[in-house]
Formats: structure tokens, sequence, C-alpha cells
């Protein structure tokens, strides 16, 4: 069995945060996908506090998870909100498609 | 108790935003008191922050909270700003439909926000009320829910701030994990250049700061979003986030990051060279003037990131006293902007404004003024504020940073120098309606006469900012 220590940890933590950046920038299909972008980069910010946390022996990084699984929700909520209110504007969410302000 | 009175002013803030709400949902009709009572409620804050001792540092709640000279100026300009936009955007915002309870509500949520984030002095407490501002301008951007250029706006506004928070998110989490504490003040005392995390870190909070200030490279939200969005919340985002936001920029590098001034520094000198440059050329093809604002703003703020990045008292003074007079400025512009009505139609572009020197000399006068100081014409305010910028970036001899600011000024001049040919040389239109309400008139001509009559007494507001030492 290999240990399990800080390093992998922080790795994962990295690998879903890239793939949390990659998916907001290469993403041309549809906004939702945009959202659970950024669920994942928040998630990716949880399991590095915690794993520091346990690590540091220091709990104040567990109550910043709390914080920001609180806040994460009430982003999603928002974001949802101003997305069906953009759809019943343009019948569309497709990303490419979204493109009336440019100059 | 004690320490209850320090922060007397939030505490009084978020009881008037529940009364508030409530009183909302059982009035029939009561918006327009609810507009009135929250420009009172902000008025009465700015009297509770005077009421509390100013020149000695209080700490609160295990050293995560703090009240000084820096956070307390600061939080009385964002509320007076709010305020400012409260009072002259009532008229604008009947006509656009969407005189409703929660405009207020939610500016004074936004305050709320940025109120906590001036005076964090620790990660968590700053994420918190970084939040509680993002979420309430989030919505502010989409108000006009049933025009598709607001909606798009909000979303845009959301995909990109959700973006930096999460980015400033993984700085926090590095910051935290490397130095072992979320304590501004502890964080200080551990930094060591020595150690890649810690530098990461400062890279993503920086990147993070840099999107809610909207600095070049991390600007491309700014035109789209102050375009789409109804011209009172474009008001808003161009004054009120910009001083909060400038504030903890200013708090994180020199509280927690000051001892690795030579990482940040290359970093902001990058930052404010690019929203400079980027600033002043940008503008010039625009025809939009929210979206000439929306470049104005990012040029700015370059300018005040000149002023951050020497690493001394006198740089932060400068830039402080730079973005106050930004937002005098700025809400002189907005006011122009507000009183550019005919038949309940508001008209926002260059060309409209062609010939209104025939029609409205009083208006255009007072644009011309407010454009002169934008482009930092002496003896105008905008001139004084771009000077104690050079002033202390000179004096630290970071030269190149300075001649290109000065060129990229003469560039930016070019654009507000059109409008007055425009407004002056060209071809005169349709007269615009006169019935302001008289609060415009007030912060029209209230703005004009301090950005026109700055020079006499220059030191007043260099001696309030020159208070702030944080090193």
């Amino acid at each position: 069995m290999i240990d399990v220590g800080l390093g992998h940890y922080l790795t994962l933590g990295a690998i879903i945060f890239t793939i949390g950046i990659v998916g907001i920038f290469l993403n041309r299909k549809n906004i939702i996908v945009i959202l659970m972008s950024i669920e994942l980069i928040l998630l990716s910010v949880n399991i590095n506090l915690v794993a520091f946390s346990i690590f540091l022996n220091d709990l104040t990084g567990q109550i910043f998870t709390l914080f920001i699984l609180t806040v994460a929700a009430a982003e999603a909520a928002i974001g949802l909100a101003i997305i069906v209110v953009y759809y019943r504007n343009s019948s569309t969410i497709r990303v490419e498609e979204i493109n009336s302000l440019k100059g | 108790m004690n320490n209850l009175n320090f922060i007397s002013p939030e505490i009084f803030i978020s009881l008037s935003i529940m009364f508030l709400l409530i009183l909302g949902v059982f009035r029939k009709n009561g918006s327009s008191l609810i507009h009135n009572l929250s420009i009172g409620f902000l008025l009465i804050t700015v009297i509770l922050i005077l009421n509390n001792p100013f020149d000695t540092a209080v700490t609160l709640f295990g050293n995560s909270y703090v009240i000084d000279n820096l956070s307390s100026l600061m939080k009385i300009l964002t509320l007076l700003g709010g305020a400012f936009v409260l009072s002259i955007s009532t008229k604008y915002l009947k006509i656009s439909k969407i005189f409703l309870i929660e405009y207020p509500i939610l500016i004074l949520c936004s305050i709320l926000g940025m109120m906590v984030m001036i005076s964090s002095n620790d990660l968590m407490v700053f994420y918190i009320g970084l939040e509680l501002q993002s979420l309430a301008l989030y919505v502010l951007a989409s108000f006009n829910r049933d025009q598709l250029k607001s909606s798009e706006s909000g979303l845009k506004y959301f995909v990109l701030s959700a973006l930096s928070s999460g980015l400033l998110l993984y700085g926090c989490s590095l910051i935290y994990g490397f130095s072992g504490s979320t304590n501004f003040n502890i964080i200080g005392n551990s930094m060591d250049s020595t150690h890649y995390g810690l530098t990461f870190g400062i890279v993503f909070i920086l990147v993070g700061l840099a999107f809610k200030i909207s600095a070049v490279p991390f600007h491309m939200w700014a035109p789209d979003v102050y375009e789409g969005s109804p011209t009172s919340v474009t008001l808003f985002f161009a004054i009120v986030p910009k001083v909060a936001a400038l504030t903890v920029f200013i708090r994180f590098m020199y509280v927690p990051f000051f001892n690795m001034i030579d990482q940040w520094q290359p970093i902001i000198i990058f930052l404010s060279i690019a929203s400079m440059i980027f600033g002043a050329v940008a503008a010039i093809g625009q025809g939009n003037l929210k979206r000439l604002v929306a470049y104005s703003s990012i040029g700015h703020i370059g300018y005040a990131l000149a002023g951050l990045s020497v690493g001394t008292n006198e740089g932060i003074q400068s830039s402080i006293v730079y973005i106050s007079i930004y937002m005098v400025m700025n809400l002189g512009l907005f006011s122009c902007l507000f009183m550019m009505k005919r038949n309940d139609q508001y008209f926002e572009t260059i060309d409209d404004l062609s010939g209104l020197s025939k029609n409205h000399p009083v208006l255009s006068l007072s644009l011309l003024v407010i454009l002169f100081s934008l482009a930092g014409i002496p003896p105008l305010a905008g001139f004084f504020a771009k000077f104690y910028v050079f002033k202390s970036v000179i004096e630290q001899s970071m030269y190149f940073l300075a001649i290109v600011g000065l060129l990229s000024t003469v560039i930016a001049a070019f654009y507000y120098l059109r409008i007055i040919k425009v407004i002056y040389f060209d071809e005169e239109k349709e007269k615009y309606d006169t019935d302001h309400s008289v609060w415009l008139k007030i912060s029209l001509t209230f703005s004009t006469l301090l950005i026109l009559l700055y020079f006499i007494f220059p030191s007043k507001l260099v001696e309030i900012v020159s208070r702030i030492n944080l090193i």
C-alpha cells in the first residue's frame, strides 16, 4: 500500500481545479456546463483546504470549507436564476450564441 | 460589549436591510419610501462611522476584523457613493420600469459586503464579504430582466466573477496551507520568498483581485457588463466596487504579502502598464458612452495600480486620492448621461451628444470640465490625482512606469477631447428634456464644483489621506 500524503491530495485538488478552468474556456455548448465547472473549482479548493487542515492539525481550514460550501450553494442558485432569466429573453443557452454585446 | 460599538455601522446596515425587506413586503407600492429610507440609512451609517474614534487601529473578533483609518475612509467613500447612486437614479429607474423595492435593498447588501471586505483582516472574513458583494452585484447587473442585454450582461458577469472568485479561493487555500493561518498578520510574519506554494498563492490571489477591479488582462467582462446593465447599475459598478476592491488590493499587498514585495511588484507594474495602455487605446473607437466609460475606467485603474505598486506609504495615499477623485468625476459624467433624455427615452451614444452646447450650455460646460479632468488637464482635480501618483512613482525612481503613464495620458486625452469636439462643434440635434430631479442637478453641480475648485484647497484631501500609514 502506498502512503497517501499531503502531496497526493494537493495533486488531486490541482487536477480538479484544472478540469474546472479548462471546462469554462473550452466549453462551446451549454452554460450549465460552465456552472458545473465553477462548482468543480470550488470543490477542488475544498479538497485543498481539508487536506491542509488535517496535516496542519488546525480546524480553521475545515470551517473555511463549510463557508465555501454554503456560498457555493447560494452562487449556484443565483447562477441558475440568471440563466432562466436569460433563457426567457433569448430562448437559447448555447454559449456561442451569447453575443449581443460586443464592440 | 465595548467591541460592538466599533462594528455598529455594519450591524446597523444589516438590520436596516432586514427592516426594509419586511417593510417592502407589507407595504404595497412602497418603492419610493424604501428608496428614500435606504438613502437615509446609508447616511446614518456614515455618521456612525464618523462617530468611532479614528486614529487608533482596533482589531476585533480574534484579530480578524480591523477598524483603522484606511477602512473608515474607504467605508465612508463607498457609503456616500452608494447614497449618490441611489439618489440620482430614481427617475431613470421609474422610466425603465425597474423602480422596485429590491433595487435599493440589493445595493445595501452589496455595500454591506464591501464594508466587511474593506475591514477584513482574515481570509475567511474577506471571502464572505467578497461573496456578499458579488452575489448582490450579479442580480443588479441583470436587474432589467425583460431586456436581453441586461440579462446577458448579468450572465457574463456571473460566469467571469465566479471564475475569479474560484481563482482567488484557490490562492487562499494555498496561502493557508503554506503559512498555517488565515489571519493576515500571521501570514505576514510567516511569509518567506523561498516557498513556491506561497508565491503561487499570491499569484492566484492577484489574478482574482485583478478580475474584480478589471485590470488588463482580466478586463474582458467590464465593457460588456457596463454596456448591458441598466445605466444606474453601470454607475454603481463604475465607482463603488472599485473603491472596495482597491482597498482590499492595498490591504493584501501591504499587510500579509509585504515581505514578498519583490515577487508581486513586477506583476502589479505589468497590470498597471497594460491597463493604462489598453484603456487609452481601446476606447478610441467606441461610440457608446457606457462602453467608453468601461474602457476609461480600465485606464484609470491602471493609474491607481501604479500608485499601489511603489511599495511606500506615499504610493498608497496617492492611489487612494486617485480613486476618490475618480469617483467624483464618474459621478459627474453619469449625472450628465442621466440628463440625456428625450420623451422618456435615454440616449447613450457619442453621436447623441452632438451640438449639445447650443441647446444646453450649462450641461455642456460641466461635461467639458469633467472630461478635461478625466483627461488630466490642469488645474482640474484629475490632474492633481495623476500628479500625486506620478510623484510617488518617480520618487522611487521607477521612471519607465511614469513615462508609460504619461504617454497613455496623452493617448487617452484624444478620445476625451473628441467628445468635447462633438459637443461643441458638431451639428445640433433636438433638445433634451430639462425636467431633471433636484438630486441629479445637485450631484452634477457638486461634482463639477469639486473638480473645478479642487486646486484652491488641495491639502484638505491629502491631509485626511496622509493619516493612512500601513507600513
